[in-house]
This record gives C-alpha cells, sequence and structure tokens, in this order.
C-alpha cells in the first residue's frame, strides 16, 4: 500500500462512517424527506469508491469482494420483483402493496415503498461499485507525478 | 433574490463551460465538468425540485467524476490541440443555441398554474396520494407505488447496465479462459 497523503487517509477514514450512514437516512427516510433508493444507492458506492481510491482497490475489495458485489447486483432486482410475486401471492394485484396490510392499505403502502426502495438501493450499490472495480482493475495505480 | 441567483449561477456555469473549452489538462475538466453538476444542482435547489438536485449531485458530480478519473488513468491525461480553427463548431453551436433559445419561446412561463405539466395527472396525484399513500413526500409515493412498474423497469435497466459493463471491460471472461488454459 502506498505510504503517503496522511491527512487525505484520516480524513477519508472519518468521513466514511457518516456518508455510509448519511446513505442509509436517505435510504429510509426517503418517505419524508428528498431522496430514496437511487440516491442512497450512489452515496453508499461512494462510501466504498472513496475507500478504494484512497487505500488501494486490494483494500477496498477484501471489504465488499468482488463476487458479492455481483450478487448484490441481482439481488435488489430480485428484492423488487419479489416484493411485486409476494403481493400477487397474497391475492392482490403485482406491485400493489395493499396486500402487505389488507385492514390499513397505507401501512401496507409504507412496506411496500420501504421494500422496493431497498431494492432499488441494493442494485444502485452494486452496479456503481462494480463499475468502479471493472475500470480501476484495468489500470496500475498512477503515481501522483503522472496526473 | 431568486433572480439574482439565477443570474449568478448561469454566469457561474457559463465561466465553467468556457473554461473546460479553453483546457488542455484532462484532469482539470473532470474537475470543472463535477463543478458544472454541482452548480446545475444548485440551479434545480431554486427550481424547489430537491429530488433530482439530490441525484444530479451525487450522481453527476460524485459518481461520473471518479469513473471518469479512471477512464482517464486508461487513456491519455491531456488532449491532443487541434490544428483546425473552430469556425464550424462555433456556428454549429450558435444555429443550436438559437433554435433552443426559439423553442422556449413557446413555452409555458414557469409556475403557470394553466400549462399542460400542471393540467393534466398532476393534480390527481397531489389530491390522492396523502389519504391513499400517506407518505409526505409525493415524489417517493409516485415512485414507488403510483409508478412502481415503471421503477421496477428503471432498476432492470440500472441491472442490465451493469451487467453489460462487466462483461464489456472487467475481464472476468478472459480470465476464466486463463484458467481452462491452464488446466
Amino acid at each position: 500500500m502506498i505510504r503517503h497523503h496522511l491527512i487525505l487517509r484520516v480524513v477519508t477514514k472519518l468521513l466514511i462512517g457518516p456518508i455510509m450512514l448519511f446513505a442509509l437516512y436517505v435510504q429510509f427516510h426517503g418517505d419524508y424527506s428528498p431522496g430514496g433508493g437511487f440516491q442512497a444507492g450512489v452515496i453508499m458506492a461512494v462510501a466504498f469508491i472513496i475507500y478504494g481510491v484512497v487505500f488501494g482497490l486490494a483494500t477496498v475489495q477484501q471489504v465488499l469482494p468482488p463476487w458479492l458485489v455481483h450478487k448484490l447486483l441481482a439481488l435488489g432486482v430480485i428484492i423488487y420483483a419479489g416484493t411485486g410475486f409476494a403481493s400477487l401471492f397474497l391475492g392482490y394485484a403485482y406491485l400493489d402493496y395493499g396486500a402487505f396490510s389488507p385492514a390499513h392499505p397505507e401501512h401496507g403502502q409504507h412496506w411496500g415503498i420501504l421494500a422496493v426502495e431497498l431494492g432499488v438501493g441494493i442494485t444502485v450499490t452494486g452496479v456503481m461499485v462494480a463499475v468502479y472495480y471493472a475500470f480501476a482493475a484495468r489500470t496500475p495505480m498512477l503515481s501522483d507525478e503522472d496526473w | 433574490m431568486e433572480m439574482l441567483i439565477d443570474i449568478v449561477l448561469f454566469s457561474m456555469m457559463v465561466a465553467t463551460a468556457l473554461a473546460i473549452v479553453r483546457l488542455r489538462s484532462l484532469f482539470a475538466v473532470v474537475m470543472l465538468a463535477g463543478v458544472f453538476s454541482l452548480l446545475s444542482a444548485l440551479l434545480l435547489v431554486t427550481l424547489d425540485a430537491v429530488d433530482v438536485a439530490f441525484t444530479e449531485a451525487a450522481v453527476g458530480a460524485g459518481i461520473s467524476t471518479v469513473l471518469m478519473l479512471s477512464t482517464l488513468a486508461l487513456t491519455s491525461r491531456s488532449e491532443q490541440p487541434s490544428a483546425k480553427a473552430g469556425l464550424t463548431p462555433l456556428l454549429v453551436v450558435l444555429v443550436t443555441g438559437a433554435a433552443l433559445v426559439y423553442g422556449t419561446l413557446d413555452m409555458p412561463s414557469f409556475g403557470d398554474p394553466n400549462a399542460p405539466a400542471t393540467t393534466h395527472v398532476a393534480p390527481d396525484y397531489l389530491e390522492r396520494s396523502q389519504h391513499e399513500i400517506g407518505v409526505p413526500n409525493v415524489v417517493t409515493a409516485i415512485l414507488a407505488s403510483y409508478r412502481g412498474f415503471d421503477t421496477l423497469g428503471e432498476t432492470g435497466v440500472v441491472f442490465t447496465a451493469g451487467i453489460g459493463v462487466l462483461l464489456l471491460i472487467s475481464g472476468l471472461r478472459r480470465r476464466r479462459r486463463q484458467k481452462g488454459e491452464e488446466e
């Protein structure tokens, strides 16, 4: 690992936690404030990408190995489509969230929106990190002078 | 006040765009493109489109900058100076710009209650979403519930794009073939 940029490394380590927390806030507070799965997914991916940019690809791939990222890509779509099938098997239309709480359709809507937004978030995180891995894996680390 | 903010933001965007055209160092160009994205995110905030501004800031300024930098690392870091004088491009840009400005003359003015965008389904969604969905953020209600199928398709598009990039440039297949040859 390259041992330079002390300030960058310290600040990055301090920032990654809050970035992930903010991503979770955007994810699960999307019903009440701006944001949702797409934005939260990107922010969560940024937490991993910034770690990779500063500490190197090998280090971030120890935390989030590529095979796991590839599974995450599909997992999000499965969660979203699965929510639709769940409502289908409960006797409602596809993606009709009223199915999850027949007595209080509003609560069902909340559950459904949380589930599909989670699916969107996981897929977007997976895609962003996978694209970053794909690009970064092709180049050796550049020295500062080369930029 | 809003007029002043708009003028400041737009002139900063124009200055950024001019700097992007003039600069030869692609690293600086990528950084300025990020700045341009942030400025347009601010513009969207003044239009009260916070969800879009959020996306623009996260995707346009954040992820694309990183991806452009990764691409730069794969290719060259400075632009080749072009030998030709740029009169034709200037003409194309001016004509396109004039056509776009001419197009805006027919558009309804900003915030017009009789504009097609605000008379069709929007009032219906605004009226129904509070008691049908019960989610304060109407954008989320429309995105995830009323337009759930669209968003499912959108997620599918993101997924497909990710798989496509993986197949094209991650070299998964090449690695597997090499492994096969070793065996």
